[in-house]
C-alpha cells in the first residue's frame, strides 16, 4: 500500500519522531563524537578542545588487550551459543503442541529477565555460599565447597545465558518453516536423521546460523553487567570499561572515543549480518 | 538421534532453569546470610520489598520510567512506521535506518551519548532524561511489531472507506488507526518490559541521583548479600512466565515468534 503520494500532512506527521530521533539520537552522538576530542581535567571536568590524546590511547597496549578480549569473549559466546541453540531450535520446532509451546514459554522467560538478575542468580549458584558446590557437598560428593566465580568460565556462562533466548528466537521462524518434505526425502533415500540433520539441515540453514552467531556476537559485546557482576576487572567487556571511564574515572573523552570504536565495530558485524540476510531472502 | 533430542533438550532446559531454582529456594531461607542446605522457611523477604522504602521507591521509580517511556517509544513508532509504510517516501530506508539504529548499536553508546548530551544541556540527572532515553533506546520495537501490521493490512479496507467518502484523517481514525492497535500494545509490552530490565543507560544517565530497580539490585549486589534482592529475582521471573503462558494460552505465541502456522498441526498428526 505504499504507493499513496505524501502531502504537506504526511511530512508535517513525519516530522514528529524524525526530529525526536535526531535530537535525542544524532544530536547526542554528534557531542559524544566531538566529546571525544576534549580536553580532559582531571576531576571528572571536560573543556572544548581538539586533541587527539583519547584516540591515541586507543593504540595502547591495555585498550588492545581490552578490545581482543572483549571481542574474543563475544565470539566463545557466539559459538557455544550457535551450537546448542541449533540443534535445540531444531528439535523444538518438531515437538508436539505441550511440550513445544512450554519451552517456549521457558526460552521466553529466560529472555524477560534482567541481566543484573541473571548475573546474580549465577553468581550464587557459582558462589560458595548456596551454590552447586553446596549441593554437591550436601550429596557427599564434594568434600568442601567452592566458588566457580568470579571468572571467565562464570563470564562466558552468564553471556551464554542471556543470548541464548535471542539465538533461539532468530533460528526458530526459519527452522520451523524448513520444508520436511526435504529431510523426508533424505530419510526415504536411506539417510540416518544424524545423517539428515549433518548434510541437509544443517548445510540449508547456513545463512540463518551465520546471521544468529553474529547476533550473538553483537549482542554479547554490547552486555555490561555479566561481566561486571562474574568476573574479575581483566574479565570486563568493553561496555564495563566505557562506563567505568565515563562515571567512576570521570574521563569522559577517553570513554567517548572507546563508544566511538565499539560503534564503528558493531556497525561492520550489522553490515555484514544484512548482506547475509539479503543473500538468502533472494536464494528463497 | 532420538538420544541426542532429549539430551540437548534435557541439558538445555536444566541450563535456563537451574539458577531459577537456585534464587527461589534462597529467596524463602529464613536465615539473612545465604546458605544450603536453607534454614526455615520465610516470606518476610517478600514482604520487605513493599515494607522497606528504598526498595519501594526502586520500584515505584522503575515503573514510572518503564511505562512512560514506552509510551514515548510507542509515540514515535506509530507515526513513523504508519507514514513510511503507507506514503511513497524518497528517504524511507534510511528513516526507517534511523528508527532501528539505536537499538542495533550496543546500549552503552546510547548511555554515553545521553549522557554527554544532558551535560551540555545543563540539565542533568533527571528521571526525565531516563525516560527520553529509554523512549529514543526501545522505539525500534514498536516500530517493528507496526510495520508488520502495516505490511500484512488488507490495501481493501482503507480503499474502501476512501471510496464510500471517508477523507484520509478519518480512514486513519477509523480503520488504519484500530486494526495497528494489537500491534501497538504488542510493542509497548515490549519496550516495557526491556525498559524495567535496563541497567546501563538508566546508571550512565542519572544513575546516581534515579535509582531504578535494576540499578538497587546492582548496588545491593556490589554492598553484600540481602535475601530481597533473591525475592525481587523471583517476582520478576514469576511476571514474565505468567505474560508468556497467558500468551501462549489466549494469544498466538508461535505466530507471534514466526512459526509456520501449519507446524503444529503436522507435529501432532
Amino acid at each position: 500500500m505504499s504507493d499513496r503520494k505524501p502531502t504537506h500532512g504526511t511530512y508535517a506527521v513525519l516530522a514528529v519522531p524524525v526530529t525526536m530521533l535526531v535530537v535525542f539520537f544524532l544530536v547526542p552522538f554528534g557531542i559524544m563524537v566531538a566529546s571525544s576530542f576534549y580536553h580532559r581535567v582531571e576531576g571528572g571536568f571536560y573543556t572544548p578542545a581538539f586533541e587527539l590524546n583519547s584516540w591515541r590511547r586507543l593504540f595502547t597496549e591495555v585498550f588492545i588487550e581490552r578490545a581482543v578480549f572483549s571481542i574474543g569473549i563475544s565470539l566463545l559466546a557466539g559459538a557455544v551459543c550457535i551450537a546448542v541453540a541449533f540443534p535445540f531450535t531444531f528439535f523444538l520446532t518438531r515437538m508436539k503442541r505441550r511440550p513445544h509451546v512450554a519451552l517456549l514459554v521457558v526460552v521466553m522467560s529466560a529472555l524477560s529477565l534482567s541481566e543484573v538478575i541473571v548475573g546474580f542468580t549465577w553468581s550464587v549458584l557459582l558462589g560458595r555460599a548456596a551454590g552447586i558446590s553446596n549441593i554437591l557437598v550436601w550429596l557427599g560428593v564434594m568434600d568442601e565447597a567452592r566458588a566457580y566465580q568470579p571468572g571467565f568460565v562464570a563470564v562466558l556462562l552468564g553471556l551464554c545465558y542471556i543470548a541464548f533466548p535471542y539465538c533461539v528466537l532468530t533460528l526458530y521462524p526459519s527452522l520451523s518453516r524448513l520444508d520436511r518434505e526435504v529431510t523426508e526425502a533424505a530419510q526415504t533415500m536411506g539417510a540416518s536423521p544424524w545423517r539428515t540433520f549433518w548434510t541437509v539441515v544443517v548445510p540449508i540453514s547456513r545463512p540463518i546460523i551465520v546471521a544468529g552467531f553474529l547476533l550473538v556476537f553483537v549482542f554479547t559485546l554490547g552486555s555490561y553487567l555479566i561481566s561486571a557482576i562474574l568476573g574479575r576487572p581483566e574479565h570486563w567487556t568493553l561496555s564495563v570499561f566505557i562506563s567505568d571511564q565515563a562515571s567512576f574515572n570521570a574521563n569522559v573523552p577517553f570513554a567517548a572515543a572507546m563508544a566511538i570504536f565499539l560503534t564503528v565495530l558493531s556497525l561492520a558485524v550489522v553490515g555484514v549480518v544484512t548482506v547475509v540476510e539479503s543473500r538468502t531472502r533472494r536464494l528463497t | 538421534m532420538r538420544t541426542l533430542k532429549w539430551t540437548t533438550t534435557g541439558l538445555t532446559l536444566v541450563f535456563l532453569v537451574a539458577p531459577l531454582l537456585v534464587i527461589a529456594i534462597v529467596s524463602v531461607n529464613e536465615n539473612r546470610y545465604m546458605d544450603f542446605p536453607p534454614q526455615g522457611l520465610s516470606f518476610e523477604w517478600y514482604w520487605a520489598l513493599w515494607t522497606d522504602l528504598g526498595w519501594r521507591s526502586a520500584i515505584l521509580t522503575s515503573l514510572t520510567v518503564a511505562s512512560l517511556g514506552a509510551l514515548v517509544a510507542v509515540a514515535i513508532a506509530t507515526p513513523l512506521a504508519y507514514v513510511l509504510r503507507a506514503y511513497r517516501i524518497r528517504l524511507s530506508p534510511l528513516l526507517y535506518a534511523l528508527g532501528i539504529l539505536p537499538f542495533m548499536l550496543p546500549p552503552v553508546i546510547s548511555a554515553l551519548g545521553a549522557q554527554v548530551f544532558w551535560n551540555a544541556a545543563d540539565h542533568a540527572g533527571r528521571i526525565e532524561n531516563v525516560i527520553i532515553a529509554h523512549g529514543i533506546f526501545f522505539s525500534t520495537l514498536p516500530l517493528i511489531t507496526i510495520s508488520l501490521a502495516m505490511e500484512t493490512m488488507d490495501p481493501a479496507l482503507p480503499e474502501a472507506a476512501q471510496t464510500l467518502g471517508a477523507n484520509p484523517r478519518t480512514t486513519f481514525r477509523t480503520i488504519t488507526l484500530p486494526l495497528l492497535v494489537p500491534s501497538m500494545i504488542t510493542g509497548y509490552a515490549a519496550a516495557f518490559v526491556l525498559s524495567l530490565n535496563e541497567y546501563i543507560i538508566a546508571f550512565l544517565v542519572a544513575g546516581f541521583s534515579v535509582q531504578t530497580l535494576p540499578i538497587k539490585i546492582f548496588n545491593g549486589i556490589r554492598y553484600g548479600f540481602t535475601p530481597t534482592i533473591a525475592s525481587v529475582a523471583v517476582v520478576f521471573i514469576v511476571i514474565a512466565a505468567t505474560v508468556f503462558s497467558l500468551f501462549a494460552v489466549f494469544g498466538n505465541l508461535l505466530r507471534f515468534l514466526g512459526a509456520d502456522p501449519a507446524i503444529l498441526e503436522r507435529n501432532d498428526a
